[in-house]
């Protein structure tokens, strides 16, 4: 994992100092609400609904045991218990007061994490696959280069007033997990033909109320250009994104309007202006920074567990959890074991201070001190030994964590919602949690297979919905709550949008509909083929003529 | 409107020129982007500076040609938020090799001065209410960077402070 040295621990403690003193001037009356607010805004701090909403930054997902310790110890002192994981594998935390925010920064502090860019129109925490670095797929891990452009941007003197958020997103791994197509920026290493490791650079992907797959702008990149590749892209974006219409400031409306090709053309312009020695970091710093992601002292263990191959054996129940939960590792007699933390009928993505404190415990003695958030809102334990699995399923389950759904029809990712969102126009948990009490046996579950549903409370998509094999999303109408039903979206390397498959639906008619859909699937679909495969062979008309003949 | 150049309110020795009224030969003046244009063979002769108002929608290329007869560009800040002229400063001082002065006009607020001055911006025309204090302070609230190749006092990891920056490329 990176750690901190003196320039980064300064850095972040500044930053502390100088947000101190603007939350006493605010509190003062010296700012206004309004004056303050882009300040606040850059330190992570939102005005939501009921109370203000501190976001903490997770870069690319990695955490240590004494991070996650100190996570649960901020959720306790500041605020009811819990926290909240985010889509940008963050964690947020919904009632802290103003005034305890600049300590809350500091306690961050403490452990090498801030607030800074998790919010406004600048950079926003750059998210990874949550396996890198272990997923067996993978060509190399991709976390060095996520910090290099976590460090470059944050504070960036150029790029911190844009039209609109930014978003970054790398993968190592051919199997995309991290969502690349539906971010500003998409990065997957890539090897060219003469066996060097670089980028395929994606731009101009998003959600929204414009949904848009990334172009492919650079086919390869050397890998040691990555910040002024970018500087060229974020230039360009700068200079050229629209500041008229906020629903048309992404960059994927540049790219669209201009066209990927005059698009890639005025980066690559821009590219080939740019001071590359000057710019570019050191060769020793690169190396600095991938030194602390060499990997952690594995050791050497045959692949196969006979305890580990005998509890599958003859318990069922931790059977049928690391059917769903333990997925391979790159080094044998090691597994990655993911948690959900989608308990039947609970709130997406929520954990405990008293379950972030068992993780800790466990990442420190089963998992070499690592722990992952992901962008579906679970966490997972990357380096646990084999032998160690059972055991850390019993721990689990003593603390509600060890739901076998993952990947399954309850792993619902939802946003917020009206439930706390000052921009929901719908409530989107109650809906999660009625689909996944409905749907939730296990053997129902199993029935249905790999299902993702994906859940936004507004047209700001921050649920994934266009992404979900079956997304719900929000809206009002004359003061009513409605929903709207897409089919066929995916956010793999094989990314695809969403299709509204109707005439909306009221919350209570959601879950029917939903079910309906599913039972159609099962009715109609081949041995073995998912709901997705199933839905890109059959089209939306079966699942259109059910959801509409009930109703 | 007060400047602030080098941390100090200094006097503004320059004086913006109605686009109605006629060019004088001498006294350094700030002209709009098209009147510039339409005056661009005149300017090379005059005895006084010449500056510009390049709109933040503007390419800074437009200019490129005029550089040599310029010594004053004004940046347009319409609002906190509108980021644009960071990086038509950033353009003019390194691939364009400005030397000149760069001034934000417009929403220049002390709390963002020091990135402005990493983009290269040497001078800020302010409305007068923050105090010189404020400013001088948040001139200096960012010690370190990450970023390299930009100006500023700002330390980046290596150490080095680049007052001055590889402007002219050769």
């Amino acid at each position: 994992m990176y750690r901190y040295d003196e320039f980064d621990a300064r850095f972040v403690r500044d930053r502390v100092t100088q947000f101190r003193d603007q939350v006493e001037r605010r509190i003062g009356g010296d700012l206004s609400e309004e004056e303050f607010r882009p300040l606040r805004l850059m330190n992570g701090l939102y005005l939501q609904l009921h109370a203000y909403m501190l976001r903490v930054a997770v870069p690319y997902g990695t955490m240590s045991a004494s991070q996650v310790r100190q996570l649960a110890h901020i959720a306790d002192t500041y605020d009811k218990g819990y926290g909240h994981f985010t889509t940008r594998q963050n964690i947020q935390f919904n009632w802290p007061k103003l005034s305890d925010v600049p300590d809350i920064l500091d306690d961050l502090a403490d452990v090498e994490m801030h607030a800074i860019q998790t919010s406004g129109n600048c950079i926003r925490n750059t998210t990874a696959d949550q396996w890198a670095g272990v997923a067996a797929d993978e060509l190399e891990d991709p976390r060095p280069y996520a910090e290099l452009v976590r460090q470059w941007s944050s504070l960036h003197p150029e790029f911190s007033f844009l039209p609109r958020k930014f978003k970054i997103a790398v993968t190592g791994a051919p199997r995309d997990r991290a969502a690349i197509a539906f971010h500003d920026i998409g990065l997957r290493v890539k090897k060219n033909e003469a066996g060097e490791t670089g980028f395929e650079v994606l731009v101009g992907g998003g959600m929204g109320r414009t949904p848009i797959i990334a172009a492919n702008v650079r086919g390869w990149l050397p890998k040691n250009e990555l910040l002024s590749y970018l500087e060229a892209i974020m230039r360009v974006y700068n200079l050229h994104g629209r500041r008229d219409n906020k629903y048309k400031a992404r960059i994927k409306i540049l790219v669209h309007e201009l066209g990927a090709e005059e698009f890639t053309r005025q980066v690559e312009a821009e590219y080939a202006n740019i001071d590359q020695p000057v710019v570019v970091p050191p060769a020793e710093e690169l190396a600095r920074i991938a030194d602390y992601f060499s990997p952690p002292g594995y050791e050497e263990l045959p692949a196969d567990d006979p305890v580990y191959t005998k509890h599958l054996a003859t318990d069922p129940a931790f059977a049928s959890w690391n059917e769903t939960s333990v997925v391979e590792h790159k080094v044998p007699g090691y597994a990655i074991v993911n948690i959900s933390l989608k308990p039947v009928g609970g709130i997406p993505g929520d954990a405990t201070s008293e379950q972030m404190r068992t993780i800790a415990d466990l990442a420190e003695r089963y998992s070499l001190n690592e722990i992952r958030a992901t962008h579906e809102q679970n966490l997972v334990l990357p380096n646990v030994r084999k032998q160690d699995i059972h055991d850390v399923w019993l721990i689990l389950a003593e603390c509600g964590l060890a739901s076998a759904n993952l990947g399954k029809v309850t792993d619902i990712i939802s946003c917020p919602g009206l439930d706390y969102c000052g921009l929901a126009t719908a409530r989107s948990i109650p809906v999660s949690q009625a689909i996944s009490k409905r749907l939730g046996a296990p053997e129902r579950q199993n029935q249905i297979g790999d299902m993702k549903i994906k859940i936004s409370g507004c047209i700001n998509a921050c649920g994934h919905h266009h992404a979900g094999h079956i997304g719900i999303l929000g809206l009002e109408k004359r003061g009513q709550e409605f929903y709207q039903i897409t089919l066929g979206g995916s956010a793999d390397e094989n990314a695809s949008i969403g299709e509204i498959v109707g005439p909306g639906f009221s919350g209570e008619q959601v879950p029917e509909a939903v079910e309906t859909i599913i039972d159609t699937y099962i009715g109609l679909r081949n041995e073995g083929e998912t709901f997705l495969e199933a839905y890109r062979r059959v089209g939306p008309e079966p699942f259109k003529e059910a959801v509409y003949a009930a109703h | 409107m007060p400047l602030i150049k080098n941390g100090e309110l200094v006097a503004d020795r320059w004086q913006r020129l109605d686009d109605e009224a006629a060019l004088p030969g001498d006294g350094d003046v700030i002209l709009s982007l098209d009147r510039l244009k339409a005056d661009r063979d005149t300017i090379a002769t005059r005895s006084g500076e010449t500056g510009v108002i390049l709109p933040n929608s503007a390419q800074v290329e437009e200019i490129e040609a005029l550089l040599p007869h310029l010594s004053l560009i004004a940046l347009e800040f319409p609002a906190f938020t509108d980021g644009r002229a960071y990086s038509q400063a950033r353009q003019l001082r390194t691939k364009l090799g400005y030397t000149g002065q760069l001034r934000a006009i417009g929403v220049v607020l002390a709390d963002q001065a020091a990135f402005m001055r990493r983009v290269g911006i040497d001078a800020f025309e302010t409305d007068g209410r923050q105090s010189l204090a404020t400013w001088k302070k948040a001139l200096h609230a960012i010690t370190l960077a990450y970023q390299r190749g930009y100006d500023g006092d700002a330390a980046t990891r290596e150490g080095g402070r680049r007052d001055a920056p590889a402007r002219a490329r050769t």
